[in-house]
C-alpha cells in the first residue's frame, strides 16, 4: 500500500539559511504523525512544501500519490489545511464562514452545518466569527479544514494559547477525527500533546529531522534516569545513596529524590523501609527527549 | 464543484461583511451623502448677493435710472440713501457697504474699497452703464445696440449639477481604493490568501467575486446620490443620457479597484495600506474636481489632475449628467478609466504576494 505522503531528500533555502536541509520521512494511511522542534526548525517550511505552498529546492513529495506543487486542484479537494484561527471572512457567522469554505469545494450547506455538531460549536452558529474565544476560534478552523471531509488532514499548532480545558477538549475532537480513518498531520510545541495523539513523531531542527518513531519508543531510548521523590526526613541521603540501584540522590529540604536506572528495585528496597510517604516516580517524557535533542538554551 | 457556486457564495459573504462593517458603511456612503446635502444645500440655495450702494446726498443720474428699470436693477444692488457724507465712506472701508456714490455736477463719484474686488468691480460696472444709458438717453435718439444675454446650459445648471457628479466620484473613489487595499493586506496578513490557495476553488472566482461586490457596492452609491440629489430640496435635473453614467461608474470603479490592488499587494500592514490609499484618494479628489470646479485654478494643477482617473471619471459623469451632453461624450472617458484599470491590474499581479513572510 503506498504511503498517504511520502517525502525525500527535502531542502529549501532562504538566502544564506538552510530552512530545510535534507528532509526525509512517510505518514502511513490513517496515521497521526508530529512534528516537534522549536521555532525556526523547519516544521512550517516542510508543512508548506507538503501542502503545495512552496516549491522545493531539492527533493521529491508526493501526497495521496499526487505531486502537491505547482498547485494542484486534483489534490486539493482531497487534504485540508487547518492555518491560524485567524484566517477568517470578516464580520460572518460561524456558520456563514463555514459555509462559505465548504462552498469552494462544493460541499452543502447543510453537511457544513453537520461539521458545527462535530466540533461542538452548534450553540455558536449564529455568532460572529469575531466574538469567538481562543478555543472555539481553533475549533472552526479546524472545522474549516474538515468541512470537506478530507482524507488527509494538516494541522499547524492547533492547541496554540488554549486553556487547559480548551486543549483537552481539542484532543478528544482530533482523536475522533483520526478515528474516523483519516491521516493526521499536526506541528505542535508542546510534547505532552504530541505523546497524547500521535502514532509516531519526527524531532526537527536546525531544518533537519534529528529523531523519528513513536514517542514511547523515542522515551526509552533516552535513557534517562526515573527520578523517585518522598518527603525529606523520611530517609537520611546517606542512606538513600546505600539502596541498590541508586545513582544520585539530592535533598533540598522538602523532597529527597534518588536518581535510578533501575526504580523497581530502588522502590522495593525503600518499602523495606517503610519510607514511601508521598512517593512520586517521574519516568523520562518526550520533553527530555526533545531538550536531549535540541538542547536546552534559550533561542528567541 | 462548480465555479459559479464559488462565485456566489464568496460575492455573498463579501457583501455581507461589507454590510456589516459600520465604518466602511459610513465613510463609502454616508459620509459623501453628507456633503451632497451640505454642498447642495449651502451652495445651490445661493442667491449672488446684492452690491450695497449708498447713495449720498441726491443722485439724479442714479434716481432717474431707477425710475425706469428699477427692477432691474434692483436683482443686482440694493440702494439705500445716506445724508452724512463722512459716516457713508466710513461704511465703505469697513466693508458696511460696498460703494458710495455722490453726484458733482455732471460727474458721477463713485467710492469703493478695493478689499472686495469683485464687488467693486460689479459697483464700478454697473455705474459706468448706467452713466453711459444716461448719455445715450441724453441724445434723444433710440439706442443702435442691444445686448441679449442667454446661458448655454438650460437654467439648471445650478450648483447641484455639478457636486451630484463630482462627490458621487469621490464616493466611488474612496470605496473602491480603500475597498481593495483594506481588502488584499487584511486577506493577507490573516492568511485568507492561503486559505483560498489551498482550496480548489479558481482564484480568478475568488477576485471576480470581491470585484463584482464594489461594483454592486457602487451601484447602489450611483442609485442613492442621485436619488438624494433629486429630491425637490436639491433639484437635480438629470442629462436626457444620465444612464451613461452608469458604465461610466463601472469603469471608474475598475480603476479605482486597480488602484487598490496596487497599495494592497504592495503595503505590509493594514496601517500603510490605510496611510497610502490616504495619500492617493485626497489628492485626487481636490484635483479631480470633486470638492469645487477645476475652472478658476492654475493651469499646472489642471494638467497634473489629468494622472488621476478620477479627472476622468468626473469629467465623464458631469457631462452625461449634469451638462445633458450626448452618450458618445463619455466614451473616450471611459476608454481611459479602463485603460488605467489594466495597467494597475497588471502591476498589482507582479506585485501580488500570497502571505507576508
Amino acid at each position: 500500500m503506498a504511503e498517504t505522503i511520502e517525502v525525500s531528500g527535502l531542502r529549501k533555502r532562504y538566502g544564506d539559511v538552510n530552512a530545510v536541509d535534507g528532509v526525509t520521512f512517510s505518514v502511513a494511511e490513517g496515521e497521526f504523525f508530529g512534528i516537534l522542534g522549536p521555532n525556526g526548525a523547519g516544521k512550517t517550511t516542510t508543512l508548506e512544501i507538503v501542502e503545495g505552498l512552496r516549491q522545493a529546492d531539492e527533493g521529491a513529495v508526493s501526497v495521496l500519490g499526487l505531486p502537491p506543487w505547482p498547485r494542484n486542484p486534483r489534490l486539493l479537494p482531497r487534504i485540508g489545511v487547518q492555518l491560524q484561527a485567524s484566517s477568517f471572512f470578516e464580520r460572518l457567522t460561524v456558520r456563514e464562514q463555514l459555509r462559505t469554505f465548504g462552498s469552494l469545494y462544493g460541499v452543502p450547506a447543510r453537511k457544513a452545518d453537520a461539521m458545527l455538531e462535530t466540533v461542538g460549536l452548534a450553540d455558536k452558529a449564529d455568532v460572529r466569527v469575531e466574538k469567538l474565544s481562543g478555543g472555539q476560534a481553533q475549533r472552526l478552523s479546524i472545522a474549516c479544514a474538515l468541512v470537506h471531509d478530507p482524507e488527509l488532514v494538516f494541522l499547524d499548532e492547533p492547541t496554540a494559547a488554549l486553556d487547559p480545558q480548551a486543549r483537552r477538549n481539542l484532543w478528544d475532537v482530533l482523536s475522533a477525527i483520526n478515528t474516523e480513518g483519516r491521516t493526521i498531520v499536526l506541528t505542535t510545541h508542546y510534547m505532552d500533546e504530541a505523546e497524547a495523539l500521535c502514532d509516531r513523531v519526527a524531532i526537527m531542527d536546525g531544518g533537519r529531522i534529528l529523531e523519528l518513531g513513536p514517542p514511547a519508543v523515542l522515551v526509552r531510548g533516552l535513557d534517562a534516569p526515573a527520578r523517585i521523590s518522598i518527603a525529606s526526613g523520611l530517609l537520611d541521603a546517606a542512606d538513600a545513596r546505600q539502596l541498590p540501584g541508586a545513582d544520585d540522590v539530592e535533598d533540598d529540604g522538602v523532597s529527597l529524590v534518588i536518581s535510578t536506572r533501575d526504580p523497581s528495585a530502588v522502590v522495593a528496597a525503600m518499602a523495606a523501609k517503610d519510607a514511601l510517604d508521598g512517593v512520586q516516580i517521574r519516568g523520562a517524557t518526550l520533553e527530555d527527549v526533545f531538550l536531549e535533542l535540541t538542547g536546552r538554551e534559550y533561542r528567541a | 464543484m462548480s465555479t459559479l457556486e464559488s462565485f456566489k457564495s464568496l460575492s455573498r459573504a463579501m457583501f455581507l461583511g461589507f454590510r456589516r462593517d459600520r465604518g466602511a458603511l459610513f465613510f463609502t456612503v454616508l459620509f459623501p451623502l453628507m456633503f451632497l446635502v451640505i454642498f447642495g444645500g449651502v451652495f445651490g440655495h445661493q442667491s449672488t448677493s446684492k452690491v450695497k450702494v449708498l447713495e449720498i446726498g441726491r443722485v439724479p443720474v442714479l434716481d432717474q435710472a431707477m425710475a425706469h428699470g428699477g427692477d432691474e436693477l434692483g436683482d443686482t444692488m440694493k440702494l439705500s440713501k445716506s445724508s452724512d457724507r463722512h459716516d457713508a465712506l466710513h461704511k465703505v472701508t469697513k466693508g458696511d457697504a460696498d460703494a458710495a456714490v455722490e453726484q458733482v455736477g455732471n460727474q458721477l463719484v463713485v467710492h469703493y474699497s478695493a478689499a472686495d474686488q469683485v464687488k467693486s468691480g460689479t459697483v464700478q460696472g454697473l455705474m459706468n452703464s448706467i452713466v453711459q444709458g444716461a448719455n445715450q438717453a441724453a441724445t434723444g435718439k433710440p439706442p443702435a445696440y442691444h445686448v441679449t444675454s442667454q446661458q448655454v446650459e438650460d437654467d439648471s445648471l445650478k450648483a447641484i449639477q455639478f457636486f451630484t457628479p463630482s462627490l458621487l466620484g469621490w464616493a466611488l473613489a474612496s470605496a473602491g481604493v480603500f475597498g481593495a487595499s483594506q481588502t488584499l493586506v487584511t486577506w493577507r496578513t490573516k492568511g485568507i490568501l492561503r486559505r483560498l490557495q489551498l482550496s480548489p476553488a479558481p482564484i480568478p472566482t475568488v477576485f471576480a467575486a470581491r470585484v463584482a461586490v464594489s461594483l454592486a457596492v457602487a451601484l447602489v452609491q450611483f442609485a442613492l446620490f442621485v436619488a438624494v440629489a433629486q429630491l425637490p430640496f436639491f433639484g437635480l435635473k438629470l442629462g436626457h443620457y444620465w444612464w451613461m453614467a452608469v458604465p461610466m461608474v463601472l469603469s471608474g470603479v475598475l480603476a479605482f479597484l486597480a488602484i487598490g490592488m496596487v497599495i494592497g499587494a504592495w503595503a505590509k500592514t493594514q496601517e500603510t495600506a490605510q496611510a497610502v490609499t490616504q495619500l492617493v484618494v485626497l489628492p485626487m479628489a481636490f484635483l479631480g474636481g470633486s470638492f469645487f470646479p477645476l475652472d478658476a485654478s492654475p493651469t499646472w494643477m489642471r494638467t497634473l489632475a489629468y494622472i488621476f482617473p478620477l479627472r476622468y471619471l468626473n469629467t465623464g459623469m458631469l457631462n452625461v449628467m449634469g451638462r445633458g451632453l450626448g452618450p458618445m461624450s463619455a466614451l473616450p472617458q471611459m476608454g481611459i478609466l479602463l485603460g488605467f484599470a489594466v495597467v494597475g491590474g497588471l502591476v498589482a499581479m507582479r506585485l501580488f504576494r500570497w502571505d507576508s513572510a
